[in-house]
C-alpha cells in the first residue's frame, strides 16, 4: 500500500486513480445513478426560477426570476403550511421523543428475558406496518358509525364524533398514531446505548445502597443522554419533513385546513390538480430544501459545540 | 423450572450481602405491570383487527366484537379473494420487490465497497457527493420530470429503477465493510496476485451474509409497503401494486358494489357490514407477509439500527 513514487501532483495522481481502476469499474453504476436520479432534478430545479413550458424543456424556459417565491410568501397559504408544517413536527418530536426511552429503560430492567423479548418483539411489529394498512386502521377504528372508539363512546353515554372530519383533532390523531407505530422500534437504539453503560457503574452503585429508581437517574439517563441528543438534533433538522405519505392519506376535504403541511401542498399543486403548473410546487419544495439544508448546517454546528460528536 | 431454581439460587448467593431494597421490589412490580400495559396497548388493535375479520358482519357493526371472533364467518375473505385487482396487486407488488431488492443490495454493495477502502482515490469527495444528497434534494417536481423525460411513466421501470438504491443502507453497508474487513486480509490477497473484483466476489461477499440480510430486509419491506412513487407514476391498473389497490379499496372507499352482489346482501345495512368486514380481511391479507416473516428476521431488523448507530 505505501507508494514509493517519488512523482508529485498529477502524475501521482493519474497513478493512483490507474491503482485503483478495478474499484472505479464497480463505483461507475452506483455512482451514475445518484448523478441521475439525484443530481439531475437538482439542476431541474431551476424550474423554480424560470416559467416552465413543456415544449421548450428545463433548460429553454424563459427565465422568470423569484415571481414564484414572491407568490408563495404573498399567498394566504404560506403562513397556513408554515403553521400546520412546524405544528405538526414540533408536536411530534416533543410528545415522540421520551416513548423510546421510557420503553428502552424498563424493557432493560425486566426480571424475565421471555418476557422482556415478547415485548420487544411486539411494540417492534408495527413499524412494519404500511402507511396505507397504518391509516387505514385509523380510519376504521374512528369511523363514525362502526369504529370501536365510537362504539364505546356510546356505550358510556357520549356522541359519536366523526374524529377524521374535525380539523382540530387531525394533529393528535397523527402524532399518536405515530407513537403507537414507532416506539418500538425508537427504543432499539436507546437500548443498545444502555447496553453500552459500563456494568461497574451498576455494581459500584448496588454496593453503595443505590435502588434502581435512583440508578435510573443517575447512570442510566446520563449514560443515554448524548444518544438522545443526537437523536434530538437530527430531528430538528427534518422540522420541515413530515410524514407526508401519511398525512396525504389522512386528508379529506373537511380537515384540509390542518392538514396541508408543505409536501402535500407540492403534491397537490403540482401533480394531482387539473391544470399543469410546475414551476410554483418547484419553488415551494426549493424554499423548503434549502431551509431543511439551513436548518442541518445549524444544527450540526451545535451538536459540534456540545459534546464534538458530528452527525457525519 | 429446574434451570429457573438453580438460576434464583446463583443469584441469591450473589446478593447474599446487599439486601434488595424494599423500593426495588416496588419497581419490579411497576416495571412489569407497564410492560404489560404497553404490551396490551400496542397488541389490542392487531388483535381486534384480526378478530373482526373473522367474525360475522352483524357482530363487527354493532360492536360485539371485543376481543375474540365472534359469530365465526370467512365472508370477508371471500370477499377480498374474489375482489378485482387485488390477485394482481400482489403478483405485481412482488415482482417490484423481488427484482427491485436485487438491484438495490447489489449497487448497494458496489457502491458502499469502493467507499470503505482506504486506497480509493477520490474517496471523501465521492462520500459527501453521496451524503449532500441525503440533506438536499431537487423536490418532487424535478424527480416527476425526470421519470417522465426518461420515458419510465406508467411502466413497470418507474417502480424499480428511480428506488434502485438509497443512500442511506450504502452508509450502512459501507461502515460494515470498515469494521469487518480486516486490512491484513486485503493486503494478504495483494500479495497473492487477487485482483479487487475476485477480493469482492471471494472474501468480501462471503463475510458479509448479515449486512447482506439486512439490506434485503430493509429494501424488501420498503418495496412491499411503498405506495407513493405508483401514485404518481403509473395510471395503467394492470400495473398498480398492492398498496395502491389497498388505497382505494380502504382509504378512497372505492369497492365496486357488483362484485358484492354475488353475496345475500340485499339490505344497505348489510352490504356496508360486508364492506367494513372485507376491509378488516384486506388489512389482515396485506400485512400477514411482512408480519409473518417478522419474528425470524426481527434480529437482523435490529442489528441494522445498531450499525446504523456507529459513525462511519
Amino acid at each position: 500500500m505505501v507508494n514509493t513514487s517519488k512523482k508529485k501532483g498529477l502524475p501521482r495522481l493519474l497513478l493512483d486513480l490507474k491503482k485503483c481502476w478495478q474499484l472505479y469499474v464497480l463505483f461507475i453504476l452506483p455512482l451514475a445513478y445518484v448523478i441521475i436520479f439525484k443530481y439531475i432534478p437538482m439542476y431541474g430545479a431551476q424550474i423554480a426560477f424560470k416559467d416552465y413550458k413543456f415544449t421548450l424543456g428545463i433548460g429553454g424556459s424563459p427565465w422568470a426570476g423569484f415571481k414564484h417565491f414572491e407568490r408563495f410568501f404573498k399567498s394566504h397559504e404560506f403562513w397556513n403550511l408554515m403553521k400546520n408544517t412546524l405544528g405538526i413536527s414540533i408536536y411530534n418530536l416533543v410528545a415522540g421523543f421520551p416513548f423510546p426511552i421510557i420503553l428502552a429503560i424498563l424493557l432493560n430492567y425486566a426480571r424475565s428475558t421471555k418476557f422482556k423479548k415478547t415485548v420487544q418483539m411486539v411494540t417492534y411489529a408495527p413499524y412494519f406496518i404500511s402507511t396505507v394498512v397504518m391509516v387505514s386502521m385509523i380510519l376504521q377504528f374512528l369511523s363514525p358509525r362502526v369504529g370501536i372508539i365510537n362504539i364505546m363512546r356510546e356505550l358510556l353515554g357520549l356522541e359519536a364524533i366523526n374524529f377524521m372530519a374535525v380539523p382540530e383533532y387531525f394533529k393528535s390523531i397523527y402524532v399518536w398514531s405515530g407513537i403507537w407505530q414507532g416506539t418500538g422500534y425508537g427504543a432499539i437504539i436507546y437500548l443498545a446505548a444502555l447496553a453500552g453503560i459500563d456494568p461497574t457503574l451498576h455494581e459500584a452503585a448496588i454496593v453503595d445502597g443505590a435502588n434502581k429508581l435512583q440508578r435510573i437517574r443517575h447512570i442510566d439517563l446520563p449514560g443515554i443522554m448524548p444518544t438522545a441528543v443526537i437523536l434530538l438534533i437530527l430531528n430538528t433538522g427534518q422540522i420541515l419533513n413530515t410524514g407526508f405519505e401519511k398525512i396525504l392519506l389522512m386528508q379529506n376535504p373537511m380537515n384540509m385546513r390542518t392538514s396541508e403541511v408543505i409536501d402535500t401542498f407540492v403534491y397537490q399543486v403540482g401533480l394531482a390538480s387539473q391544470t399543469v403548473n410546475y414551476s410554483y410546487p418547484t419553488a415551494v419544495g426549493l424554499f423548503k430544501s434549502v431551509v431543511n439544508l439551513f436548518l442541518i448546517a445549524v444544527v450540526n454546528k451545535i451538536a459540534e459545540r456540545l459534546g464534538g460528536s458530528t452527525l457525519w | 423450572m429446574v434451570e429457573m431454581k438453580s438460576g434464583a439460587a446463583k443469584k441469591a448467593v450473589g446478593r447474599k450481602k446487599i439486601k434488595e431494597p424494599f423500593a426495588d421490589r416496588i419497581f419490579d412490580i411497576v416495571n412489569t405491570l407497564l410492560l404489560t400495559l404497553i404490551l396490551m396497548i400496542v397488541l389490542y388493535p392487531l388483535i381486534y383487527v384480526v378478530s373482526s375479520s373473522f367474525s360475522s358482519s352483524k357482530a363487527v357493526v354493532s360492536g360485539e366484537v371485543w376481543l375474540w371472533p365472534v359469530g365465526w364467518d370467512l365472508e370477508g375473505y371471500e370477499a377480498v379473494f374474489n375482489h378485482k385487482g387485488i390477485g394482481s396487486g400482489f403478483f405485481n407488488s412482488f415482482l417490484y420487490m423481488v427484482t427491485g431488492t436485487f438491484i438495490n443490495v447489489t449497487l448497494t454493495i458496489l457502491a458502499a465497497y469502493p467507499l470503505s477502502r482506504k486506497d480509493f482515490v477520490g474517496r471523501n469527495i465521492w462520500m459527501f457527493v453521496f451524503v449532500f444528497t441525503m440533506m438536499f434534494s431537487g423536490g418532487l417536481i424535478p424527480y416527476y420530470l425526470l421519470v417522465r423525460d426518461l420515458g419510465m411513466l406508467d411502466t413497470r421501470w418507474a417502480m424499480i429503477i428511480p428506488n434502485a438504491m438509497a443512500v442511506w443502507n450504502v452508509i450502512l453497508t459501507r461502515t460494515f465493510f470498515q469494521v469487518t474487513i480486516p486490512d491484513e486480509l486485503l493486503e494478504a490477497s495483494q500479495l497473492d496476485g487477487c485482483s479487487d473484483f475476485r477480493f469482492v466476489w471471494s472474501v468480501v461477499i462471503p463475510l458479509s451474509a448479515s449486512i447482506i440480510a439486512v439490506n434485503t430486509l430493509f429494501y424488501a419491506v420498503g418495496h412491499w409497503n411503498s405506495y407513493f412513487d405508483a401514485l404518481i407514476f403509473l395510471r395503467n391498473h394492470k400495473l398498480y401494486p398492492l398498496q395502491i389497490i389497498l388505497r382505494d379499496i380502504l382509504i378512497q372507499n372505492e369497492i365496486d358494489a357488483a362484485q358484492l352482489s354475488m353475496y345475500d346482501v340485499r339490505d344497505a345495512m348489510a352490504r356496508e357490514a360486508l364492506k367494513v368486514r372485507l376491509k378488516y380481511s384486506l388489512i389482515v391479507v396485506a400485512s400477514v407477509p411482512v408480519l409473518a416473516i417478522y419474528p425470524f428476521v426481527q434480529q437482523h431488523f435490529v442489528k441494522g439500527v445498531m450499525i446504523g448507530s456507529i459513525k462511519g
